[in-house]
């Protein structure tokens, strides 16, 4: 009988998938093993990386990845093309072979010769961008952006969220009130509209996004720290050390903190997938990492008026951001079964 | 319950007073207005005679008394850019954004919930695993590519749509996808734990031993209690889409509040900016009190609490 399972479900090539699905959500191999690779490319970019991120060849833009063969261009109807601008010009009896209908001045899309230097080359194994920058090193050198904002707002928004949620949760009473009305607060504030008057503000820099991304994540850490720390603080232990002579510092960081590091790593982990979403997404709108610095979300914002003849400019950094943030919430939802299952249920 | 009301209602009120001044601040450096009507070339005269006539010559205590005193009789100045009342400009906008805001709700609801209780109803088969892979994408890709990928697909190589805009009928599909898809995720999330929870408890279980039909038993037994988490989150949900709408206004060019809000800041029209942003935050802080009493009316450990 058991056996008579096995087989029927070897034959459904979906329950096979989901079987496998469920394995790797056990033991996250595939996210640990991605997660890694862009650690290790984020922390050997200028190693790894084949071209400098910043540095481009116009005479090279526009190059499709490696698989691309000849491309469909926009290209211009004229009556000699200027040599040089093939790749962008045509004569209105080639256009016409294409379409009888046009006119000299429209544009048209054509797929564009095989002398022109269109096809893919192993040399921009993911092709390149509007000024002629190879993607594949920009997407590598903003990993490194990525993780290093990540990380330091996670340092800086985490700790001030620990320590508010520990004061809040340990004191109670007006404090607990006061900086939870905080909290509140600052959760209902439209974020990206901060972010975009400040940047129109101040200026666009790195600091400026390492403060807006903490100040968005430590209420979050707050709360989830406050909820942990009362349920904490009535257990005896606590009440010992009081009547032992601890003093209160010593009470929430020695006796207190440690018990919540388990929750911690857990939203901490699930929070860097959301940093770097919201991170792409300032870069995106123009408020993030100022250029030319290779921000993934400003990668996508340079080939958004490219999609009709170079999709790869926007789609390839997308794909950096959807790996990086999906393998991040199933290595969270990996940890959290495992360290901390109660918090299962606030799914 | 009406002890917790007056409560609830006043922190909102606190929290209310709190965003204004911070919106205040905000928009008071988001850049020095007089510069932006008078050009390039102007004399101190000028400059203090625009100050004076948009009252910015007086205290910021003052500016802030006029601006609340405004602001409560739902009146957010004149649009420095296009010289009429902040309001209006807003109100233009108003309906674009709830449109979009409504219609990817819509999508959320009757794609979510129906591929939860799918899901549900058979942990590991073919659906749970089509739940999840929709779940873990709409969760980890950004709308903004999300949006541009639709476009690029739909649009751009099969023509089916326009790729912006909102002239056409059929413009608004994209941007609500776009828009709604997190939202599906988080729906389909709620929906199957919920499932899951209610198919495992006693009653659902005496209803099956009494020979009630699987069909009822899921259908009208157990969803009607599963669908209390996602009614309740279904306030949350539309205040962050609201927020989220920014990006996806932006990439769609669709002319709601986010375009204007980022339209405004460029130019620091602030009247329009600070409209714009109190919107966003009214609706937000009204979903929140929504859902607060939403949930002490069902569950009456909150109201006791």
């Amino acid at each position: 009988m058991a056996a008579d399972l096995v087989i029927g479900r070897s034959y459904n090539p979906i329950a096979r998938i989901s079987g496998a699905l469920q394995t790797v959500r056990r033991l996250p191999i595939i996210p640990m093993f991605l997660l890694g690779g862009v650690i290790f490319l984020g922390i050997f970019a200028n190693v790894v990386a084949p071209h400098d991120p910043t540095d481009g060849n116009l005479r090279e833009r526009l190059l499709p990845p490696v698989w691309g063969g000849p491309r469909i261009a926009e290209k211009l109807v004229v009556e000699v093309p200027v040599s040089g601008q093939l790749l962008y010009q045509v004569t209105l009896e080639e256009a016409q072979g294409q379409d009888p209908n046009i006119q000299m001045g429209e544009t048209i899309l054509m797929e564009t010769g095989s002398g022109t230097r269109a096809a893919g080359s192993t040399r921009f194994l993911l092709g390149t961008d509007v000024l002629g920058r190879d993607i594949l090193s920009r997407i590598i050198f903003g990993a490194r952006i990525s993780l290093i904002v990540a990380a330091v707002t996670l340092g800086v928004g985490g700790g001030i969220g620990v320590a508010v949620g520990l004061l809040s949760g340990y004191y109670g009473g007006w404090m607990d009130e006061l900086l939870m009305r905080l909290v509140d607060i600052i959760l209902s504030l439209p974020l990206i509209l901060v972010a975009l008057v400040l940047v129109v503000a101040v200026g666009q820099s790195f600091e400026m996004i390492i403060v807006v991304l903490a100040l968005w994540i430590w209420p979050r850490f707050a709360r989830m720290v406050r909820g942990e720390v009362l349920q904490l603080k009535t257990l005896d232990y606590v009440a010992l050390a009081r009547v032992s002579g601890a003093s209160t510092v010593r009470i929430l960081f020695v006796h207190l903190f440690p018990g919540t590091i388990n929750t911690l790593i857990v939203v901490a982990t699930l929070q860097v997938g959301i940093v770097i979403l919201v991170e792409a997404t300032l870069s995106f709108l123009g408020a993030g990492v100022p250029p030319p610095d290779p921000a993934w979300g400003s990668m996508v914002a340079d080939g958004r008026d490219r999609l009709v003849d170079a999709w790869w400019v926007a789609t390839m950094p997308g794909v950096a951001i959807l790996i990086t943030v999906m393998s991040l919430n199933l290595f969270g939802d990996w940890l959290r079964d495992t360290l901390d299952p109660k918090l299962r249920q606030m799914e | 319950m009406q002890r917790f009301l007056v409560r609830r209602l006043l922190i909102t009120i606190v929290t209310l007073f709190a965003v204004s001044i911070i919106i205040f601040v905000m928009a008071r450096i988001s850049g020095d207005p007089r510069t932006m009507m008078l050009g390039d070339f102007f004399t101190q005269e000028q400059y203090d005679l625009v100050g004076v006539k948009l009252g910015l010559d007086k205290s910021y205590f003052e500016q802030y008394w006029v601006f609340i005193k405004d602001l409560v009789r739902g009146d957010f100045g004149q649009s420095i850019k296009e010289g009429r009342p902040a309001r209006d400009v807003i109100g233009q906008r108003f309906l674009a954004t709830f449109e979009l805001g409504g219609a990817a709700f819509i999508f959320s609801m009757i794609v979510g919930v129906p591929l939860g209780i799918l899901s549900s109803i058979r942990r590991g088969g073919v659906m749970d695993t089509v739940g999840k892979m929709v779940a873990l994408i709409g969760q980890s890709a950004p709308g903004f590519w999300l949006g541009i990928m639709l476009i690029f697909l739909f649009a751009v190589r099969l023509d089916m749509v326009p790729p912006s805009g909102r002239q056409e009928w059929n413009s608004i599909f994209l941007p609500a996808i776009t828009l709604g898809w997190f939202f599906v995720a988080a729906n389909m999330r709620l929906v199957r734990s919920a499932m899951l929870d209610v198919l495992d408890s006693e009653y659902i279980k005496l209803a099956r031993a009494k020979g009630v039909s699987t069909t009822s038993l899921i259908w009208k037994h157990a969803l009607r209690n599963a669908m209390i988490p996602p009614l309740t989150f279904a306030g949350v949900t539309l205040g962050n889409l609201v927020a989220g709408s920014i990006t996806t206004e932006l990439v769609f060019a669709w002319p709601g509040l986010g375009l204007l809000a980022i339209q405004s800041t460029l130019v620091s029209d602030y009247p329009v900016l600070q409209g714009v942003v109190i919107m966003f935050t009214l609706l937000y802080v009204a979903a929140a009190f929504l859902v607060d009493v939403t949930y002490a009316y069902i569950d009456p450990r909150i109201r006791y609490g």
